[in-house]
């Protein structure tokens, strides 16, 4: 076959200008200044036993420190926050919250609108982080040393929290940035200038904590190994692997992770290096999905599909994000799956993907997931796969496994394993993959290794 | 369709609203605003002897309240700043291109007659309704022995009451200072001395807070700070009971009283009418509006008095007054208790926990079987405090019903365990 490249894939770098780039991932919602954090904190009622509170994964007194933004006591609001979730700062910018303290405002009771608690939150963190305070000091040396694997929400919440209580901690850390998913997997609008990377400064300028990076677990380190040299072992790994779509064809070129090409936006000082394509698939209906869909239009993709194989009701994504990126300009098929990827073949032998075949699909009497047999293609010049990650224990010892719930690590609810001095938290046991669900799995794992240690 | 126009000691204006003397109505500029704005009189701020007085930087400290601007306003300001002459020559131009509006002159000079008779034959020649004596002024003047220094001695104002009635043709009315333990002393000694009307409250002596940054207090001059007058919406529920008091004083009867404090919309002006004032001040509310908030007050009262049958503001004069009586007047076998609308609750918790923790426990929380909360009164606790009624966010989730306890009425002057029942019963 002879190839015609002129009609190869369309994809291309730097398809917006520098300006256009840098306003499409600045902060796409900006703070809160002064004066309208103090109308929005009057909104609060202060109630008794907020349902808010209740709806947060690590418990934050949200009345509390809305108070005190109102009183002008921004410093305690800020370590009101930071006392139940230390990454308060970024859970106010990627929390979902539509479904968690901000559903259960009372106030959307009898306006549908609740005190927007997230920018709050955001305006008192923010205000403790420009003014360069540190809230914490170190309580007296334990003695004591626990390891921490895996340097994303969890290992950090849990690593903070074992230093404050006064133990030595060592973060090891696989790739050359500690954050995780904060630095590596979040929407660039949503923490733009550096955010992840002054979060993570300000949780070790606490001190106590040893960060080494480049050492991942099953390459460079050993489970075993942390047992015998460390008091307690900390598991936060997170996610380690990607769902296939099982579709034929999902290995050529132009077909890739969400997750893989967002960590290389997040790192790319030049957004403009990045290859956008003209027409764009994306597979998937989580939050991922929704970002990668997103980001990619923001770079300056002319068409981006979204197709989801069941119904909005079944997305993991928030009705919100659902909305906000309808609103960015992407389209959103629902009740489709892909079957087979067709490509084309160029010059050099290698085959990119030109086309995507999908079947539509349905629930069968039983409620299960079916093909209706009817078809239809989408043109894209880039494919990208999210439809979910996976946390793949290999890493983990053979000669003393840990007991597994599904293919997570199984815990209780005290995060412990079912090892005694092995705690695990974060994306790499069940539960929802919620940084502010990280966070509270590293702070409970941490005050349960504090227990355990001055036992 | 109800009629505004008001007749105040035999003094005319289109309507009940008329500005307090104070900065809005210090010179012909404001002055002819207010009225083309609506405004049915002015009382011209307080002239005095010259040379004029001088006023000090800045003048205004002001309490906001949950995000509520001017919840209340204190100033330091003193009497007019400008020369005696041209206030008169400036009010007697205003009276003249707009003859329907009440032009009430407010005064203050040292007490001895002849300041009195001098100013007084000034002010009639400008053709002015009447004049208000400022005996209330709480800062500054006070120092020098007028406003509120002369407000508090009730033999002084009755002396120069006594004066300005003896050398004026023109209705009198006295301002009173509310910092004073009794009000009817002054009211009193006003209508001793022959005053047409009283009017209150004037300003309460305040400090309006420290700068915790200068460790002074507010507003400061140069790094100090003096106690001012305090004013605005927070200071109304001190003047409409004092006004209430001099309202149902027999002593005080057929004197007019002009009520101020807190007037911000038309509905604290009913209430003031309906103590028995007739008509009302004000400043606070225009000083933080503007001169335009008139007319929702003219409009807002027109509408009421249509809703409830009131063709003129004297339908409903005193209505109010006859029911305020004293505590050991009231029904104690009178027995309400609260109930929650539960489509109406928001679950907010807040009636709960302000009767739990300083009240009488008489709310019970729960959960419903899918988890959500649920409040309910716990009658046989419940005292009837209303304190759930306020705290409730949501008009009208919370309300308080009447139990048929099928008793007499039985007040305190009656109650079996007032020690002094049987002196007041013989007495009776």
């Amino acid at each position: 076959m002879t190839a015609d490249l002129s009609a190869g894939p369309d994809i291309a770098p730097g398809r917006l200008s520098p300006q256009a780039l840098a306003e499409a991932f600045d902060d796409a919602h900006p703070p809160l200044d002064r004066r309208q954090a103090l109308i929005e904190a009057s909104r609060c009622y202060f109630c008794y036993d907020a349902p808010c509170i209740e709806a947060c994964p690590t418990g934050i007194d949200i009345p509390a420190f809305i108070k005190s933004i109102a009183t002008g006591n921004t410093r305690g609001a800020a370590t009101t926050i930071l006392d139940a979730n230390i990454m308060g700062g970024m859970c106010a910018r990627v929390c979902p919250v539509e479904e968690l303290c901000e559903e259960a405002c009372v106030r959307n009771t009898a306006e549908e609108k609740p005190v927007t608690i997230g920018a709050l939150q955001r305006f008192a963190t923010d205000d403790l982080f420009d003014r360069g305070l540190q809230p914490y000091e170190r309580a007296a040396p334990t003695g004591k040393t626990v390891a921490v694997v895996g340097g994303g929400p969890a290992g950090l919440a849990c690593a903070h929290r074992l230093a404050l209580l006064g133990h030595a901690v060592t973060v090891f850390e696989a790739r050359d940035k500690l954050g995780g998913l904060n630095e590596y997997g979040i929407a660039a609008y949503k923490v733009p200038h550096h955010f992840a990377r002054r979060e993570v400064d300000f949780i070790l300028s606490l001190g106590g904590i040893t960060v080494q990076t480049g050492r991942a677990l099953g390459r460079d380190i050993t489970l075993a190994q942390l047992r015998c040299d460390f008091d307690a072992v900390f598991l936060g790994m997170g996610h380690t692997g990607v769902r296939a779509l099982q579709a034929e064809g999902e290995d050529m070129d132009g077909v890739m992770n969400a997750v893989d090409y967002i960590a290389r936006l997040r790192q790319a000082e030049d957004k403009g290096t990045l290859p956008v394509g003209r027409r764009v698939v994306v597979i998937g209906g989580g939050n991922t999905a929704i970002d990668i869909a997103t980001q990619i239009k923001r770079l300056g993709a002319e068409d981006v599909t979204l197709v989801y194989r069941r119904g909005e009701e079944h997305m993991s994504a928030t009705w919100k994000e659902v909305d906000w990126t309808q609103t960015n300009g992407v389209k959103v098929k629902l009740w489709a799956q892909p079957r087979r990827l067709i490509g084309w073949t160029g010059a050099d032998g290698t085959t990119a993907v030109k086309e995507v075949a999908f079947e539509y699909t349905q629930l069968d009497e039983t409620g299960r997931l079916m093909g209706t047999g009817d078809t239809f293609t989408l043109f894209a010049d880039q494919v990208f796969k999210a439809i979910g990650q996976t946390f793949i224990p290999s890493a983990l010892d053979v000669a003393e496994p840990l007991e597994m719930t599904g293919d997570r690590i199984a815990v209780d609810a005290d995060r412990r394993t079912s090892l005694a001095d092995v705690f695990a938290g974060g994306d790499c046991v069940p539960g929802t993959d919620l940084t502010v669900a990280a966070v509270e799995d590293g702070k409970v794992a941490a005050h349960a290794i504090d227990r355990m240690l001055k036992g | 369709m109800a009629d505004l126009s008001n007749d105040f000691a035999g003094i005319r204006s289109p309507n009940p609203f008329w500005l307090a003397s104070a900065p809005p109505t210090d010179k012909q500029y404001n002055v002819e605003r207010a009225f083309k704005a609506g405004w049915g009189g002015v009382v011209w701020k307080t002239l005095g002897e010259d040379p004029p007085i001088v006023n000090a930087t800045s003048r205004y400290g002001a309490v906001t309240y949950n995000g509520v601007r001017v919840a209340g306003l204190n100033n330091i300001e003193l009497i007019t700043d400008r020369p005696l002459e041209v206030n008169l020559q400036e009010i007697k131009a205003v009276k003249r291109a707009w003859p329907d509006r009440a032009m009430i002159v407010s005064l203050m000079v040292p007490c001895e007659e002849h300041y009195w008779i001098d100013i007084l034959k000034r002010v009639e020649e400008t053709e002015a309704d009447g004049v208000e004596l400022n005996f209330g002024c709480p800062h500054g003047m006070s120092e020098r022995g007028m406003g509120s220094a002369v407000g508090q001695v009730p033999d002084y104002v009755e002396m120069v009451t006594r004066w300005v009635k003896q050398h004026s043709r023109m209705p009198c009315i006295v301002k009173l200072t509310p910092n004073i333990t009794n009000i009817l002393g002054p009211a009193r000694a006003a209508k001793r001395g022959g005053a047409d009307a009283v009017s209150l409250i004037n300003t309460i002596q305040s400090m309006v807070g420290v700068d915790l940054d200068l460790m002074a207090p507010m507003p400061t001059v140069d790094g100090y700070g003096t106690h001012g007058g305090y004013c605005g919406p927070a200071v109304k529920p001190i003047a409409l009971r004092m006004v209430g008091e001099i309202a149902r004083d027999p002593d005080c009867a057929g004197l007019a009283i002009s009520g101020i404090g807190g007037v911000s919309s038309w509905r604290e002006a009913a209430e003031f009418i309906a103590m028995g004032a007739g008509n009302v001040q004000v400043c606070t509310a225009a000083m933080t509006h503007g001169f335009k908030i008139v007319e929702d007050m003219k409009s807002g009262l027109a509408n009421w008095m249509d809703d409830k049958g009131h063709r003129t503001t004297a339908d409903f004069r005193r209505a109010a007054v006859p029911r305020f009586v004293n505590w050991e007047d009231l029904n104690l076998n009178h027995a309400i208790v609260a109930t929650i609308d539960q489509d109406l609750c928001i679950q907010c918790g807040k009636c709960y926990i302000a009767c739990e923790d300083t009240s009488h426990q008489s709310i019970a929380a729960s959960r419903t079987p899918d988890g959500r909360r649920r409040y309910e009164i716990i009658e046989e606790e419940c005292v009837g405090c209303n304190l759930c009624m306020h705290v409730c966010p949501v008009d009208d989730c919370i309300t308080m019903h009447p139990l048929a306890t099928g008793q007499d009425k039985l007040t305190w002057k009656h109650h079996p365990n007032n020690p002094m029942r049987a002196v007041k019963e013989a007495a009776e």
